[in-house]
């Protein structure tokens, strides 16, 4: 178990999300950054979908209180164990009554923090993502506060043998590195992120100038960017005629464009249906990038096709599966 | 709704566009009417028993296909949509009839002045107007429990506002573009919101979690103008 020690704003329990229920308007909700929630599992050893705290807003505090693994991804928020540093991408073994602090984020915007045998809350509909609009999932439907005592999976339930970790811990490459995408420097200096896009169903519909705009200009991340989408501000978008769609399902990494011109990125909690224009898709293998990019910077939108995106979805499964047979070897070598 | 003129639509060819590598969009010609949407109906049913297919999400006549796995030849997936489209049936789906009273106006419907002023009609024609038909629950979508209707008349309709709502109560009736539908729960929205009423539309404990489904109808019942 473990106790939720500072008034955490938006942070919430998520897994991977909640899949085949879009046509009861039930949104996907899950992790905003898929990769970083599945690394921190197999770091644990824990199933890839295992629910763990998505964390937005620091600092961030919790205290064990039972002897319990875990392990910290996304964002590198300059953790401390009882005050001791503990590097970013990492496992360690905590003890009971030990405090783990989440500072403020040196790199990226969300932290994930996966706890052995994944944090125990009700499956529903599937899922134990919390569902923000629906009010269920998760904890209670909403998002955790100070006070909050999360369970674990004992780790019998969940299929997996328990293996002791190595005194120090063991960490691995965040995907920053392994997977780099664009302007590698802009992207240390934590100032631009790259993300690739596909052409959606109303990218004819725009402005040659607007559609230059659209790849070649940057794009900024307003304040009002959340789970429910990315606001972004820059050049306004405008159709060559007046549009207006009927309501059709859309998923997340859609580029809506409203009226003002001015887009918007659907992401994880966003509505499942829309009628707005769409410009493109962030591909789904780089919403993770998206998830990690800070309020106030900026968002450059590069062209893909739709073979690179699928290689692009196998490129991250590879990565994942490099860190399973790393997370392996480090326990072998404990012995 | 398109502006384009009724021939125009009939002729276009069905349309199919790729969301990313998560799903597809298929969008045929025709009216936004109960004829075309019994043949979405009928689509998704076949549709969802297709490999690598994880859910159809039938929308306002138009279909979402996700992907369990990304399909390696998307035109080929294409090709056999249109080709199952062309000999859909209408799908007959008997649902029930439940009945919402409705305040129109007042706090609760903020943007009946802006239907108003885009109409040209007062509030006591843009209410006889909304309430009178029964409307048919075309497909769910939004939010959980969340329907859109078929059915209202043209006169009423007015654009979705330029900037969505950022939080608006459930039970919330709202007019977007030819749509009109009710929110089951609080939370962001770009529709012109008139009126208000009380009911509990998805319990994820339920079984079906959600209140209504495609084929049910909806009479909004006017209990109260405010002015």
């Amino acid at each position: 178990m473990i106790e939720i020690l500072s008034r955490t704003l938006l942070s919430s329990v998520q897994d991977l999300g909640r899949e085949g229920y879009l046509h009861l308007g039930v949104g996907t909700s899950g992790a905003m950054d898929h990769v970083a929630l599945a690394a921190g599992n197999i770091l644990l050893g824990n199933p890839e979908n295992s629910a763990s705290i998505e964390i937005q807003i620091f600092p961030f505090e919790v205290r064990f209180l039972d002897d319990i693994a875990f392990a910290l991804t996304g964002a590198d928020a300059n953790a401390e164990l009882d005050g001791r540093p503990i590097p970013a991408w990492w496992t360690l073994q905590a003890r009971k009554g030990q405090v783990l602090k989440l500072n403020l984020t040196r790199r990226g915007a969300r932290s994930y923090l996966a706890l052995a045998g994944g944090i125990d809350v009700p499956l529903v509909l599937d899922s134990r993502s919390t569902q923000l609009r629906g009010q269920f999932g998760g904890l209670d439907g909403r998002h955790l506060q100070r006070g909050d005592v999360l369970r674990t999976i004992p780790r019998e339930d969940s299929g997996n043998t328990p293996t002791p970790l190595p005194a120090a811990g063991f960490g691995v490459e965040p995907p920053e590195f392994a997977l780099p995408l664009g302007d590698t420097e802009a992207v240390a200096q934590g100032i631009r992120t790259f993300v690739r896009v596909l052409p959606a169903t109303e990218y004819d519909c725009y402005e040659d100038a607007s559609l230059a705009a659209f790849w070649n200009k940057d794009w900024a991340i307003t304040p009002h960017s959340d789970r429910y989408g990315y606001r972004l501000e820059g050049e306004a978008l405008a159709t060559k005629r007046t549009l207006e769609q009927r309501s059709h399902g859309i998923v997340p990494g859609v580029i809506q464009v409203p009226p003002s011109g001015q887009p918007i990125i659907q992401l994880r909690d966003a509505q499942p249906s829309g009628g707005y224009p769409k410009i493109g898709t962030v591909i789904e293998a780089d919403i993770w990038r998206l998830a990690q990019a800070k309020l106030c910077t900026q968002l450059r939108f590069v062209q893909t096709t739709y073979a690179e995106a699928v290689s692009a979805l196998d490129e991250t499964r590879k990565y994942l599966d490099k860190l399973r047979r790393l997370a392996t070897l480090y326990k072998l070598s404990k012995r | 709704m398109t502006n384009a003129p009724h021939s125009e639509l009939s002729e276009a060819p069905p349309r199919a566009s790729l969301l990313g590598t998560t799903a597809l969009l298929f969008e045929p010609p025709g009216e936004m009417d109960i004829h075309t949407q019994r043949r979405i109906w009928w689509l998704a049913r076949q549709v969802e028993t297709w490999p690598d297919i994880k859910e159809t999400v039938p929308g306002m006549s138009n279909l979402m296909l996700v992907f369990a796995t990304p399909p390696r030849d998307p035109d080929s997936l294409i090709a056999n949509l249109i080709e199952t489209w062309n000999h859909a049936e209408e799908l007959h789906l008997e649902g029930r009839i439940v009945e919402l009273p409705v305040i129109y106006g007042g706090e609760q419907g903020p943007h009946l002045a802006d239907v108003v002023a885009h109409t040209g009609l007062t509030v006591e024609e843009i209410v006889r107007i909304h309430s009178e038909p029964l409307y048919t629950v075309f497909a769910l979508g939004s939010h959980p429990g969340y329907c859109y209707l078929g059915g209202m008349d043209p006169r009423i309709a007015t654009p979705r506002r330029k900037v969505p709502v950022r939080n608006l109560p459930g039970g919330a009736v709202s007019i977007g573009g030819a749509q009109t539908g009710v929110s089951a729960s609080p939370g962001p929205s770009g529709w012109n919101t008139i009126g208000h009423t009380d009911m509990v539309f998805f319990d994820p404990l339920r079984t079906p979690p959600a209140l209504l489904a495609p084929g049910d109808m909806i009479r909004f019942r006017a209990e109260r103008i405010i002015k």
